[in-house]
């Protein structure tokens, strides 16, 4: 019960904290932003829409935006929001979390060069390109979590005896492996530095150039499946950092998004404070946390033996 | 130098007295003017009882005196392309205006596209049912990894209507090739038929963001013609309001340079600061873009005690936050990364097409107009040099900064003279018959130059508006050369360049 009340409630929640950022960014840029209820309504309006296709798209164009939402609605339903535990949980699941959100993108890219367009096909060049170079930090992630607990599961990082936080038992090496994560937080969402999602320059666009051509219900489900995934690499950092730990769940539902939310609002400031990179530097910047866990992983080796 | 005739900025000259040499001498000294250095203000044809003739406007390298000479010609003639590159614009719409056709063009392609007005055989056989851009034979690049990336005319956002194609290897741009002529209005030709009184409207309208810069060079050129009186005061509020469109577009364009790269906060002040500009424009002519403001023989908005109050309390209050935004943007470091050594366009590069305006003095070429061939109070106002000459984004972009804070000096020294302008009467006149006069003044993009020929009769026999633009497109096109391509809109805003001005 607690499981379902708790995945709904991260399902109706979702679309607020995309808007936290905005509204972290156009304050600092000294403006009022928009309401905080704004991607319901966008999510409402688009719905209410047709879609649009072009005549030289097939099927493939259709099912890009269904499979990529449904790949990140699964992403709730594996992991354990605050501590809750999933609906569903088992042994490995993490791998095939990873790999069902390799598959949303997959199909975001072959709907991109469905369309035929030059710049889909630069942006799913680039969106593959940079996402291969995401996935070793991911990976190297789930070794080093793997070597701390035994265990492949979300459900098991986060419960039990071998809870993996700051305050845990590798509190410090972990700080490296928040701020690697954080990095691919920020690359898998196509947040600036990495990409900038506010843009209306197709030519400098990564993701955003992919579903250019979505429109009405399939460009809502595209855009709740980003969302969905923002809240899953949030809510994994959260896990990570939230020192607090209370009895009561609703106490500790109250903290963990607290915490969420801290999150989404470093990355208004970041975005504020920070310019795009040039593309041929983001790749560094990807590769960049693989080092930090990398480097995580040979010390954890020198500990254990 | 008995084949160019030495004149300034706005002089009359009787079309007589301008040197008329066959074409092959005018193409050698032309030549030879041009690779000692020398740039070409104006060069275009025009048709006069039923003979076409060539008319070139030389600035020398030095840019202390500009020359001016002529020709006939015939239905074709030798290009001087060929020799240097300078020419490569002119001649194309040579080709396109009066069906001329340079031999031996490297490049000759539409400039616009439009009939040209001698109902010639079409250089470029296009019948112009079809729709633009007609018969245009893009560049194209072979290869397996080479792909073509087309954008618009149509673009996202709010943007002017123009086309560009890349030839790119994976990001990396080999070519980029701008075909424009979409916003073609036939201004010149509307120039030469429309009733006197409606010119100055037209001229506001060449390109929008540019009013004062070329309306001022067409009232210069009628006062010039038609020996108008300007005074004092008007002359003043003239170069206030061409220093307030300068800012205010500046402002505009570091705004939306820092936004190109996603930093946000100096965009969004730089926005409303830009607005704040403006609004000041509205203070001194009623119009936020300067329309209705200068006319022949004056300006039609006095500026009183009331308005230099407005203007010099707002000017104090915003100097500060323009100052600090700009230590915003120039400080960041991640800003700096992505604005050096992206779009560099080198200084023999910029020297061989000519770049004018921020653009060129970007790359090192010093040439302000202001400086060069004062006009209204620029004489005796200080002028500026920048030092940073990479031919950068980098560049372009502290170029800019260091501009707005000598306009605001300017308008600063301007407000303190309190001449106050004479009342605007609208006065009937008549341009000088047989005469030529060109003129030319720094718009906040770079040179702006009107050049006006009269018939024995005193009619505007050909009128010939050239942009910035004109020059600075082929400058982006050269700063994308072994660019990534995702890097196009940051070179493409840090030139800035008129689709309008340039399609006329």
């Amino acid at each position: 019960m607690e499981s379902i009340l708790s995945f709904c409630f991260a399902v109706m929640i979702t679309p607020l904290l995309p808007t936290v950022i905005q509204k972290v960014k156009a304050y600092i840029g000294g403006r009022q932003g928009p309401p905080l209820l704004i991607r319901y309504y966008t999510m409402i309006k688009l719905f209410r829409k047709g879609s649009v296709y072009s005549t030289s798209t097939s099927f493939v164009f259709k099912l890009g935006p269904v499979v990529g939402f449904v790949t990140s609605l699964m992403l709730l339903f594996f992991f354990p929001m605050a501590g809750i535990e999933p609906i569903f949980s088992f042994h490995g699941d993490v791998l095939i979390l990873f790999y069902l959100m390799g598959l949303g993108r997959f199909f975001t890219i072959l709907a991109a060069l469905d369309t035929a367009s030059p710049f889909e096909g630069m942006g799913a060049a680039r969106e593959a390109f940079f996402a291969t170079l995401a996935e070793v930090t991911i990976f190297g992630i789930l070794i080093l979590f793997y070597r701390l607990t035994g265990s492949l599961s979300f459900n098991e990082f986060f419960s039990g005896n071998h809870v993996i936080n700051l305050m845990g038992e590798y509190g410090a090496l972990l700080i490296l492996v928040v701020v690697a994560l954080y990095i691919v937080m920020l690359t898998e969402n196509s947040r600036v530095p990495v990409d900038d999602p506010a843009t209306h320059l197709e030519l400098t666009m990564i993701h955003e150039v992919m579903i250019l051509d979505h429109s009405g219900p399939d460009l809502a489900l595209i855009e709740m499946g980003a969302w969905f995934k923002l809240l899953f690499y949030s809510a994994f950092l959260s896990m990570l950092i939230n020192p607090f730990h209370a009895d009561n769940v609703l106490l500790n539902g109250l903290i963990f998004y607290a915490v969420v939310t801290f999150i989404y609002i470093t990355i208004g400031v970041v975005e504020s404070v920070t310019a795009r990179y040039k593309m041929n530097v983001v790749a560094k910047f990807i590769l960049m946390p693989f080092i930090l866990v990398f480097f995580v992983i040979i010390l954890t080796m020198g500990v254990i033996q | 130098m008995d084949n160019l005739l030495k004149i300034s900025n706005g002089q009359r000259i009787d079309r007589k007295n301008i040197p008329h040499i066959p074409f092959e001498t005018l193409r050698q000294e032309l030549v030879l003017f041009a690779n000692k250095g020398g740039n070409i203000v104006q060069f275009f044809a025009y048709e006069d009882k039923g003979q076409s003739k060539l008319l070139a406007v030389l600035r020398n390298k030095q840019n202390d005196t500009l020359y001016v000479t002529g020709c006939d010609v015939d239905n074709s003639f030798a290009s001087l392309t060929i020799e240097n590159e300078k020419f490569h614009m002119f001649e194309r719409e040579i080709a396109e205006q009066y069906g001329l056709k340079p031999d031996g063009h490297p490049w000759l392609k539409l400039v616009r596209y439009h009939a040209n007005y001698s109902r010639k055989p079409d250089v470029f056989a296009n019948n112009y049912n079809h729709d633009i851009p007609g018969n245009y034979p893009y560049f194209t690049v072979e290869g397996e990894a080479v792909h073509e990336v087309a954008v618009g005319p149509v673009h996202a956002g709010i943007i002017e209507p123009g086309h560009f194609r890349f030839q790119c290897v994976g990001e990396i741009v080999f070519h980029l090739e701008i075909q424009l002529g979409y916003q073609h209005r036939s201004v010149e030709t509307l120039m030469q038929s429309v009733p006197a009184k409606r010119l100055p409207i037209i001229a506001e309208a060449i390109a929008g963001d540019t009013t004062i810069g070329h309306n001022l060079c067409l009232c210069q050129a009628i006062e010039s013609l038609a020996d108008l009186p300007v005074d004092e005061g008007a002359h003043i509020v003239r170069t206030i309001a061409l220093e307030l469109e300068r800012l205010a577009n500046l402002i505009g364009d570091l705004g939306a340079l820092s936004h190109d790269v996603a930093f946000n906060p100096p965009s969004e002040y730089f926005g409303r600061i830009r607005g704040e500009y403006l609004n000041l424009s509205q203070v001194l002519c009623g119009s936020r873009f300067g329309r209705g403001l200068v006319r022949p023989g004056g300006v039609t908005h006095v500026m009183g005690d009331e308005q230099i109050k407005l203007l010099s309390e707002k000017m104090a209050e915003l100097t500060p936050e323009v100052v600090h935004v700009n230590d915003m943007i120039f400080s960041a470091p991640s800003v700096d990364a992505r604005f050096t050594h992206t779009g560099t366009v080198s200084y023999e590069n910029a020297e061989k097409i000519g770049l004018v305006g921020y653009a060129g003095r970007a790359c090192g070429l010093a040439y302000d107009a202001r400086v060069s061939f004062p006009t209204e109070c620029y004489a005796d106002l200080p002028a500026y040099e920048n030092e940073k000459t990479n031919g950068d984004v980098c560049s372009r972009a502290t170029v800019r900064r260091e501009e707005i804070m000598h306009s605001m000096d300017l308008i600063n020294t301007l407000l303190k003279r309190r001449v106050e302008a004479e009342i605007y009467r609208p006065k009937e006149y008549q341009l000088a018959p047989d005469s030529f006069v060109v003129t030319i003044n720094e718009g906040w993009r770079g040179e702006v130059s009107h050049c006006l020929l009269t018939d024995d009769a005193g009619k505007i026999l050909r009128y010939k508006v050239k942009d910035p633009s004109f020059h600075n497109w082929t400058g982006l096109a050269l700063s994308l050369r072994d660019e990534e391509i995702s890097d196009f809109p940051l070179c493409n805003k840090s030139f800035n360049l008129s689709y309008c001005g340039f399609d006329l």
